[in-house]
């Protein structure tokens, strides 16, 4: 049988020419993707450290709150999407919603971590320092808690890079779109390429959070990971 | 609120309980291939997560494995493994079954790892060969661990069945990703609520199950499993 040379065309899996002229799609995407990432981590944060502070405090908030955000933790990505689109719309407070919601179960998990592991000799020597509560929380305790806490925050971040190709489904994603596409126009090249850059995002920010932890927490060398 | 009016609607309309696009129907796919795909992923994954634990050799492999293993994009291997093979629900098995061995690894290292080294020479002196101490002395000790890992796994794997349909699979997924298709909020609502659902009580009832299995001293002797347990979302 003959065949034309369009069904004989067989798409690599890296098409290098395609991809080096569409060098700014992946640009963009990549922008993208650290952005819905980076609010998504720092609105955990602006999130967790009260609550995690006020379970810390308050005993009889840690089981309801953890709770909460547990069964928020179970519900699969997609599915918490779709229950907020019909209110929020394809939009960017649909994603976040989720992606910080799942972000506040690891932060104040590890923030509770850390604030149970500060050695109760520690505490009673700040108050025989004479350190207020606040001033112990914030001076002692918080300080011995940061090495825990920096777990969460790359457990959190490392999670959510991976989290956020699914919004493509809603209109963003990131790195996501290009699956999409690839899924869409059945094209190889953005597809794989999008994926390898995903997991590289992950795991460079995960390297860079090493790093910063090092410099920043120099306390840190037994933390819990 | 017509909206809500309209999602129940949905669920009481009988024509969406019955024929391939009814709900038992999508229920039992989903089942069918998230159960398929943890059992495979066990198989796989706790034989080397013991094994790793039980020696402590080889600690930080399986601190990559979860780290690799959280980074990996579920959508978009999802897709690659439908470039690889093609339409059926060979992709989808290969894809979740990837997804469900890191957090399965991890998880049963750690909780080997986590066996009392007194504990372990106790047994040791009471005689107990190495197989022997394994199966019965550090096995029960890691079974909370374990069970969680296997847990987590589950509703991993759940939660990315749903992603499934992307690729032409059933399940649940089929109507949220139809109604996004078809701008049916009704339908995508509705499928949303039953794949939550379905994960809520994967994760319940291997709560139950993990209840069952452990033994009732070992629960008072431990910290609960579930905030120990390394944690995984990847879909």
């Amino acid at each position: 049988m003959q065949s034309s040379a369009f069904l004989d065309y067989v798409d690599p899996w890296v098409n290098w020419t395609w991809l080096e002229s569409h060098v700014p799609l992946f640009v963009d995407a990549l922008q993208q993707h650290l952005t819905l990432t980076a609010i998504a981590v720092a609105g955990g944060l602006a999130l967790s450290l009260p609550l995690g502070i006020a379970a810390h405090r308050w005993r009889a908030l840690r089981n309801p709150l953890l709770g909460f955000f547990g069964v928020v933790y179970t519900i699969p990505s997609l599915a918490l999407f779709a229950l907020l689109v019909p209110y929020t719309g394809l939009s960017i407070v649909t994603a976040e919603i989720g992606l910080i919601g799942y972000t506040v179960l690891i932060l104040v998990r590890n923030l509770l971590i850390g604030l149970e592991s500060v050695p109760p000799d520690v505490l009673d020597a700040a108050d025989g320092m004479g350190y207020r509560p606040l001033a112990r929380l914030a001076f002692v305790e918080l300080p011995l808690a940061l090495p825990a806490m920096f777990a969460g925050v790359r457990i959190a971040t490392v999670t959510t890079i991976g989290l956020v190709t699914i919004t493509a489904l809603i209109g963003l994603g990131g790195l996501g779109q290009l699956i999409n596409k690839g899924l869409i126009e059945n094209f190889h090249t953005p597809l794989v390429v999008a994926t390898a850059l995903s997991i590289a995002l992950a795991l460079v920010a995960d390297l860079t959070l090493v790093g910063l932890q090092r410099v920043a927490v120099p306390w840190s060398r037994d933390a819990p990971r | 609120m017509t909206h809500l009016a309209n999602v129940v609607q949905w669920f009481a309309n009988p024509a969406h309980w019955q024929g391939p696009d009814g709900i038992p129907q999508r229920l039992v796919e989903h089942v069918q291939i998230s159960a398929e795909s943890v059992a495979i992923g066990a198989l796989i994954a706790l034989p080397i997560g013991i094994a790793l634990g039980h020696y402590g050799r080889f600690g930080n492999l399986a601190i990559n494995i979860s780290n690799v293993g959280r980074a990996l994009p579920s959508f978009g291997l999802l897709v690659i493994a439908f470039q690889v093979f093609g339409l059926g629900n060979l992709p989808i098995l290969v894809a979740l079954v990837a997804l469900a061995i890191p957090p399965m690894v991890t998880n049963s290292y750690v909780a080997l790892r986590e066996v009392d080294p007194d504990v372990k020479e106790a047994a040791r002196g009471m005689g107990y060969r190495e197989l022997n101490q394994l199966v019965r002395v550090e096995l029960p000790l890691a079974v909370p661990l374990v069970m969680a890992g296997i847990r987590t796994s589950a509703v991993q794997v759940v939660a990315t069945a749903t992603l499934a349909a992307l690729i032409a699979g059933g399940g649940f997924g089929r109507y949220v990703i139809d109604g996004f298709a078809q701008q049916d909020y009704t339908k995508l609502f509705a499928g949303a609520v039953l794949v939550a659902a379905l994960a809520m009580a994967t994760e319940l009832s291997l709560s139950g199950v993990e209840r069952l299995l452990v033994p009732r001293g070992i629960r008072l002797l431990q910290a609960p499993a579930a905030g120990r347990a390394t944690t995984f979302k990847t879909a």
